[in-house]
């Protein structure tokens, strides 16, 4: 973990001192030893604003090693400036490799998506957390909140669905919809759309969590049971598009919304840039792709 | 004859603690007992502690000196040292107790008032509206004022309510207050009836009353309560 | 009805430093009966309810408290989690302010389904239901179900605490000044009420307050308070008419005759 090369011989290997990795590597082993319980730990300042992903890159320097291929994606796109910049960021401190192919990946760092790609054991998903507490937003106090978890008191978790079929006549959370772990913890999986939850349950791969301003980390293992919390009469159910990527024909993947131009023209399109990429160079085509031979467009890691 | 109570060296007294502790003495050597099937009538002018010993009977007077042994579920009782909660379960189950006044209570309506012991006694809500139906006819209560709360009636008809729910149980003991007060001859009439209806079921009654007519008509035995002035005992 | 009380308690004592908050309690409360503790501000009345309620625990003493399994448990050495349980099953507490004992930011259903999502109701359906059952047992209009206490009076507010409180049906309610601050009108809905809620559900409750009239209509019991002491107890009828100790007698004495 110390190999150094010598342009980044002012950096220790990934940025974070080695005491440092050590503490947070703790933190993660009883995280994974506790599954959904978020463990505090002593965040350290990061050359980047909190809301940036200082939670999930000092988690990703904990754990990154020489060997390692990195991916990092921002709402499911490599090349958005959040993505772009922690690769960066990597690729300068650790100089590993990196990667905008999934399955390449050893450790995948996102922010608000889950790669449509199926994970696969070995393989590490590390999410960028913003509020790790599930119950914040129903019992402000950080005492009681904490209570309620060692208590299993989860109730209140329940009143928030509630309300929601009350005032919207179905359950109108869509994003960091709260999921109990291995049937013991509540666990907010971070603001991903609620299409992703059902890939976190029992998924092959490891799953870290880090809140850098919250200070918290928590984790899932491989193979952990993932329940999406709901009601006998209303089901947990993941959003669904009434129509297939307009790039590349995809369906049944989460889509974004693009807007076109100002007269009200958009498309969807797969949030996960690069699996659509992928369908694209395998032939798939949507009703608005360009008729251009994508194969020369293929984005490039940026540097 | 069975004898359900018995009491023997009662006394009571009050303590005036806010005038400077005097001590009101209001009977001492309270002695008698009352049988099964009979009507037995406290005497006595007023001020010579009938309704007290009334009242410490029910346990609604604390009792200074003496025992009142009742039968109760099977057993013997002092009520004179009883629990709350076993005063309680003679009040449901041994001794029922008619007022000299209604106490009211917000809302509830008097069909409601007259069932409540016979629920609380376990009977079904609806069985014992009836029951207390054919009790309000009999007292000639107009049927209009039954789902009334009785707070606004005049007095008679309170008192009838309040005897009505007094004879709609089958308590062994009734303890009755002066309970032909307020009435016309016609309801007296019914009263009496009630009385000696109670005394073919087996019932021991022990009663105040006023009227000379109702007393004659109702008294097996008269116990004079001027014997168990408290100065007569420390004479 | 089972011969053995549903709460023993025994020389419970709590101390603020010298400060004697109550000292010395005993008394045991059996399944359906209703106790009402009374006495003046600073008798010593509430923080009695409070360690009754685990809500503050005392400085010497035992309270145990006979569990659904029939098995007496002495409240004091529980867990924290066995305690929470317990107030959210078994128990209630109404709240003088309903405020402290409700979501205000949550509809008025869902403070009512709340004990029951705690207990692991999953149904959306039964819940409500069971929420439009108890608003309409406590006179709360059926169309008022999705809306927040906030935006209720303070009689509504209480009915709506009391509904949220009774829906797991618990055997033992505490109520801390139930009709303080509201009107007399208001107060006397809310008596009978109560009053018809306990009967009907067997209920054992102990009711602080300080207002005679409440202890005389909603209990069979009494404990008179004052200086954290206990200085009188009985049945509430004998209590009012035959007070004895010279507190007592002045608390009597006191009340308004309208």
């Amino acid at each position: 973990m110390t190999a150094q090369s010598t342009d980044i011989a002012t950096y220790n290997f990934a940025y974070l001192d080695e005491q440092t990795k050590r503490m947070i590597r703790r933190a993660i082993l009883k995280g994974i030893a506790i599954p959904g319980y978020q463990v505090p730990f002593a965040s350290r300042e990061m050359p980047m604003p909190y809301g940036w992903g200082t939670g999930g890159v000092q988690v990703t320097a904990s754990i990154i090693g020489p060997d390692d291929v990195l991916k990092v994606i921002d709402q499911g796109a490599d090349d958005t400036t959040n993505a772009v910049s922690i690769r960066a960021f990597f690729k300068k401190v650790a100089n590993v490799a990196v990667t905008t192919e999934t399955a390449k990946a050893t450790i995948i760092q996102t922010r608000h998506r889950i790669p449509e790609h199926p994970l696969t054991a070995g393989q590490v998903l590390v999410y960028q957390v913003p509020i790790p507490e599930p119950l914040r937003f129903l019992e402000p106090r950080e005492t009681e909140t904490r209570k309620m978890h060692a208590l299993e008191e989860y109730g209140l978790m329940h009143v928030k669905l509630y309300e929601d079929i009350a005032k919207h006549g179905r359950i109108a959370t869509t994003y960091a919809y709260p999921v109990k772990v291995e049937g013991r913890y509540v666990m907010d999986p971070s603001p991903t759309p609620k299409f992703d939850n059902p890939k976190m349950h029992r998924s092959p791969a490891l799953q870290l969590f880090g809140a850098g301003r919250e200070k918290r980390i928590y984790a899932v293992p491989p193979f952990t049971d993932v329940v999406s919390l709901d009601f006998e009469d209303h089901p947990f159910e993941i959003q669904t598009f009434d129509q297939p990527c307009a790039l590349c024909g995809a369906e049944n993947v989460y889509l974004d919304e693009v807007i076109l131009d100002d007269h009200g023209g958009h498309m969807f399109v797969c949030s996960d840039t690069d699996y659509c990429e992928k369908r694209r160079e395998e032939g798939h085509r949507g009703h608005l792709a360009p008729e251009t031979d994508l194969a020369s467009e293929k984005l490039e890691p940026a540097q | 004859m069975p004898t359900p109570l018995v009491v023997s060296d009662v006394a009571k007294s009050f303590t005036m603690h806010l005038r400077d502790g005097i001590k009101l003495p209001v009977v001492a050597g309270v002695s008698f007992s009352i049988k099964t099937g009979e009507c037995t009538v406290l005497g006595g002018p007023s001020g010579a502690g009938k309704s007290s010993i009334l009242k410490m009977l029910y346990g609604n007077y604390a009792v200074d000196e003496g025992q009142i042994i009742v039968t109760h579920q099977d057993g013997l009782i002092d009520l004179a040292r009883a629990s709350p909660r076993t005063v309680l379960s003679v009040r449901r189950q041994t001794i029922g107790y008619v007022s000299q006044f209604l106490r009211t209570v917000p809302r509830v309506s008097a069909l409601d008032v007259v069932a409540e012991p016979l629920v609380e006694r376990g009977e079904e809500r609806e069985a014992a509206r009836a029951k207390a139906r054919a009790l309000l006819a009999q007292l000639n209560l107009p049927e209009k004022l039954w789902m009334l709360p009785p707070a606004t009636f005049s007095g008679g008809e309170q008192q009838r309510v309040n005897i009505a729910r007094g004879f709609i149980t089958e308590h062994p003991i009734l303890l009755l207050d002066e309970p032909t007060a307020s009435l016309d001859a016609t309801n007296r009439d019914v009263v009496i009836e009630l009385i000696a209806a109670k005394k073919r079921a087996g019932v021991a009654l022990l009663g105040i009353f006023h009227d000379h007519d109702v007393r004659e008509a109702v008294a097996d035995r008269i116990v004079d309560v001027t014997a168990f002035a408290p100065g007569k005992l420390a004479a | 009805m089972t011969d053995e009380p549903l709460l023993r308690v025994s020389a419970l004592s709590k101390f603020y430093g010298s400060r004697v908050g109550c000292d010395n309690v005993s008394f045991d409360l059996w399944p359906g009966e209703v106790l009402a503790v009374v006495g003046e501000s600073g008798s010593g009345k509430t923080t009695l309810l409070n360690c009754l309620s685990t809500r503050l625990l005392p400085s010497s003493g035992t309270a145990s408290y006979r569990m659904r399994d029939g098995q007496f448990r002495e409240l004091y050495r529980m867990s924290e989690a066995e305690r929470r349980f317990l107030m959210r099953t078994d128990w209630g507490f109404v709240h003088q302010n309903p405020a402290d004992g409700l979501r205000m930011t949550v509809s008025a259903g869902a403070n009512v389904g709340e004990r029951l999502m705690a207990v692991g109701d999953r149904h959306y359906g039964k819940i409500r239901a069971t929420a439009v059952d108890w608003l309409s047992r406590v006179e709360i209009e059926q169309d008022r179900i999705d809306d927040e206490p906030r935006a209720f009076s303070g009689g509504m507010r209480q009915r709506l605490q009391i509904a949220r409180n009774l829906v797991t049906g618990p055997r033992l309610v505490f109520m801390d000044e139930p009709t303080g601050g509201l009107d007399v009108s208001v107060q006397a809905r809310l008596l009978d009420l109560l009053r018809g809620l306990v009967t009907d559900l067997g209920l054992a409750a102990i009711v602080v307050t300080h207002d005679l009239a409440v202890a005389r209509l909603l209990s069979q019991r009494m404990m008179v308070m004052k200086d954290g002491r206990v200085v009188e107890s009985g049945l509430t009828d004998r209590v009012l008419d035959d007070p004895r100790a010279p507190y007592t007698q002045l608390l009597v004495s006191s009340i308004l005759q309208v």
